[in-house]
Parts: structure tokens; C-alpha cells; sequence
């Protein structure tokens, strides 16, 4: 699989919790277009069943997160997403982000930008669609707001995976890293050339390792 | 080439942990929604009432209906060829055609349907048979304790005591809007309790049974309390 001059992106560990928490999701919004449109909800039924399945897979969404956090190339992965520089600021409003003028590290700040909006987003989805299914939890009108928030987060939200898959898609070579945990040299010389120095800069473990 | 820092990369505590400021934002925004959100709706839902286009259908905008249905697709049923059986603990038990539910004294009134979920539809105008109306017409039974209505989906039922059903704004229901009840809202027949959440209405209604008892129906079944009063 592994070609020379790859580099390895993700390790096996952090691949499993986004194809995990993926499948999860995708399950999620399938089970909520059903929920949600009126004329799909009479033409399938079963709501019960849609329900079920909807609030399991939403609850199960933390699991994979939790679970990797045993893995330390996961918690480095969260710890990179979770810093913005100078140039992060700079990327996000320059029209030629992709030039490569800006040197970008492991993930650019569009992708650090949606991890955390995915993350908060699902956490008020999760909120709210737990006071939604028991409904004893807090009082009717609180339930009305949570409806509420829950509608529009899960449109956000939705629209926000939608835009993910768009970009995953335009761009084979990201799609293998997350699938495969290898990328090219090249690739990563351009899209995100800090990460890709940061080997011969420091040589330490955590960062992009070579293969020959 | 121009030098390097020593260690460039990210996470290792330099720059702003924005992550964090996202996430707690979208919680604090969250949170405002919830206890805001019944207004906001509301007022959202005024504002989009005369919506031209119809594209607000298409968004979560205002306090819109939501209709379920726990079976597969259900049968379609013309009000010229429906009935509604009133069986169990009667005197005379009956079935009574679309007509003859219409030549019962009807009433008619605004009032707003609450999902014990929380989305709600307000001042919907509902027209029809007091329950009561049609349980007098047979006679109930003195050891009656119940009625459990039935949905010709074939699965779904609800019950109440007699007393909640005899109450003035539990109805069996002709029209909605002013107009045959369509399909997707339960039509050509379905019932509607005032002060009770949606699941204790009973959606495509093929017959009303007294019983001797006030056993679970289906949501009950599934968890949600007997007496679904609005509220609580």
C-alpha cells in the first residue's frame, strides 16, 4: 500500500475514531431527513424504529472520541487542532491559501476550524436530543427551545459534513491519509509543507516519519 | 532558504486554543437556544407566515407540523366509504359512517398541538364530535373504566380513563383548517385531546372501544407517562 516517500499522516488508532464517529454520523443525519420530512416519515413509517436508532447512534458518538483518547497520536492530533497561530488567522483570510506562501502545519485552519465546530456542534445535539427522548428531564418549554436548537445545529451541522465530504472527495491524496494513513511527499510539500519539514527540523517522534 | 524555528509545530501550547473558544461557544449559543428558543420560534413563525416562495418548508423556520406514522405507509381512506366502530363494554354497540359522525352536534374550536417532544403548532382550528357525544350514543357500561381508541394503521392505540374522555375538548375530528383532514394529519378521521400532548391523539381512527380497564397504548408502551397532560 505504502509507496516510497510516502509519509505517514494518521495512525491506525486515529483512522478508527473517524471512521467510527463517521458512520455514526452519517447514520445520524440519514435517520434525521427520515424524522424530519414529512412526506419521507409517512412513506417509510416505523418511526419508532428511526427513533431508536437515531438516538442510539447519537449517543454512541462519543464513544469512539473517548476511547481515543488512549491513544497518544490521537491526543497530538487534538492538541495541533486545538492551537491557532499567526498563520492560521493569515490562511484563513487569504485568497491564495493554497499557494503555499503560508506554511501550513498538520492541518490547515479550515480543518482545524471544522474539528471543533463538529465537536461542539454534536455535544448540543447530544444535549438537546437527550432532553427531546426523556422528556421527565426539564420542563415543556426548555423541550420547545431544545427542539429548536436541535433543528437548526443539525442543519449547520449537516450542511458542515457535507462540505467535509466535498473537500475530502476534490482531493484524493487527503482521502488516502485518512483512509490508508499514508501520504505523498509531495502532497504534503504542498498542502502542508510546516509538517512536512518538521522531521529534519526536530526529529522527533511525533511528527511526519519517513519510509524508504 | 530562510531559517527555521526550532519547533514550529502546532500543539505544543503556542497560539490560541481557539478549539476550546469554539466549542464553548457553540455550548454557551446552545444553551441560550434552549431557554430562548420557544419565543424565537414563535416570533420566527409570525414573521414567515405569508411566505411566498414555500422555501421556508424547507428549513426548521417557525412552529411547523411534523407527522409520524409508526407503521409502514398507511392506507389511504375516502370519508364516502370510512366508519368507526364503538365496541367493548356498551349497551349498543355501533358503527357510525362519516355522515352520521356529521349529523352529531359539532363543535368547533382553536387550540394549540403540543409534541411531548416540544414542537408545537398553535391556534390550529379543529372541528368535530365530542368523544363524549359518541359514547352517549351507545351507552357505557357501569363497570367501564377506559376507552382505547384504535388506528386502522393496525398498530397504533391509545387510552384514557372515561373521565379524561368525557372531558369538553376531547374530540372525534372532522376537520382541520376548516377542511377534510388530510391524509398526512390522521384524515379521514382522527382525535384530538385539548389539554393532552399529540401522542394521546389517536391518527387515522377506526374505532373507539370502552374498556374495563386503562391499559398502556403504544407510546405508553414505550415509555411515556399514562396521563399525557400538556405540562407535564
Amino acid at each position: 500500500m505504502s509507496e516510497p516517500g510516502d509519509l505517514a499522516r494518521f495512525t491506525w488508532g486515529v483512522r478508527v475514531v473517524h471512521w467510527a464517529f463517521a458512520l455514526l454520523m452519517f447514520t445520524c443525519m440519514v435517520t434525521a431527513v427520515i424524522l424530519y420530512n414529512g412526506a419521507i416519515m409517512l412513506a417509510l413509517g416505523h418511526r419508532h424504529l428511526v427513533e431508536t436508532i437515531h438516538v442510539w447512534c447519537g449517543l454512541a458518538l462519543p464513544v469512539p472520541v473517548v476511547l481515543g483518547a488512549v491513544s497518544a497520536a490521537f491526543r497530538s492530533d487534538v492538541r495541533r487542532l486545538n492551537r491557532f497561530r499567526p498563520d492560521d488567522w493569515k490562511w484563513l483570510r487569504s485568497r491564495t491559501r493554497r499557494d503555499g506562501a503560508i506554511r501550513v502545519g498538520k492541518f490547515n485552519a479550515g480543518q482545524k476550524v471544522n474539528a471543533w465546530l463538529v465537536l461542539g456542534a454534536t455535544a448540543v445535539l447530544l444535549a438537546t436530543g437527550t432532553v427531546m427522548n426523556w422528556t421527565g428531564l426539564v420542563r415543556l418549554s426548555w423541550r420547545s427551545g431544545a427542539t429548536f436548537v436541535h433543528d437548526w445545529y443539525a442543519l449547520a451541522l449537516g450542511l458542515l459534513v457535507v462540505g467535509h465530504i466535498w473537500y475530502a472527495v476534490r482531493d484524493r491524496e487527503a482521502l488516502r491519509g485518512m483512509w490508508s494513513g499514508r501520504v505523498s511527499n509531495e502532497w504534503a510539500h504542498d498542502e502542508h509543507r510546516a509538517w512536512a519539514d518538521e522531521d529534519r527540523v526536530s526529529g522527533a517522534g511525533q511528527g511526519a516519519s519517513r519510509r524508504r | 532558504m530562510a531559517p527555521r524555528r526550532s519547533t514550529p509545530r502546532d500543539g505544543d501550547g503556542e497560539g490560541a486554543p481557539v478549539g476550546r473558544r469554539v466549542v464553548l461557544g457553540l455550548l454557551g449559543l446552545g444553551a441560550l437556544g434552549v431557554v430562548t428558543g420557544e419565543r424565537i420560534q414563535g416570533g420566527l413563525g409570525r414573521l414567515m407566515a405569508h411566505d411566498p416562495t414555500g422555501l421556508t418548508a424547507l428549513v426548521p423556520v417557525g412552529d411547523s407540523w411534523r407527522y409520524y406514522s409508526v407503521t409502514g405507509s398507511v392506507d389511504r381512506r375516502a370519508a364516502s366509504s370510512y366508519s368507526l366502530a364503538v365496541s367493548g363494554l356498551v349497551d349498543r354497540p355501533a358503527t357510525f359512517s362519516f355522515a352520521d359522525l356529521q349529523d352529531l352536534p359539532q363543535v368547533s374550536f382553536d387550540d394549540t398541538f403540543h409534541c411531548v417532544t416540544g414542537w408545537k403548532v398553535p391556534d390550529v382550528p379543529w372541528g368535530g364530535v365530542r368523544v363524549s357525544e359518541v359514547l352517549d350514543r351507545v351507552g357505557v357500561r357501569d363497570d367501564a373504566v377506559g376507552v382505547r381508541y384504535h388506528s386502522f394503521d393496525g398498530t397504533y392505540t391509545v387510552n384514557m380513563t372515561l373521565d379524561q374522555a368525557r372531558a369538553d375538548d376531547v374530540i372525534v375530528v372532522l376537520s382541520m383548517y376548516d377542511e377534510p383532514v388530510t391524509h398526512e394529519h390522521g384524515g379521514p378521521v382522527r382525535t384530538y385531546s385539548g389539554s393532552m400532548y399529540g401522542y394521546k391523539a389517536t391518527k387515522w381512527l377506526s374505532e373507539i372501544e370502552v374498556t374495563s380497564d386503562n391499559a398502556p397504548g403504544y407510546w405508553e408502551q414505550r415509555g411515556y407517562p399514562l396521563d399525557g397532560f400538556i405540562g407535564e
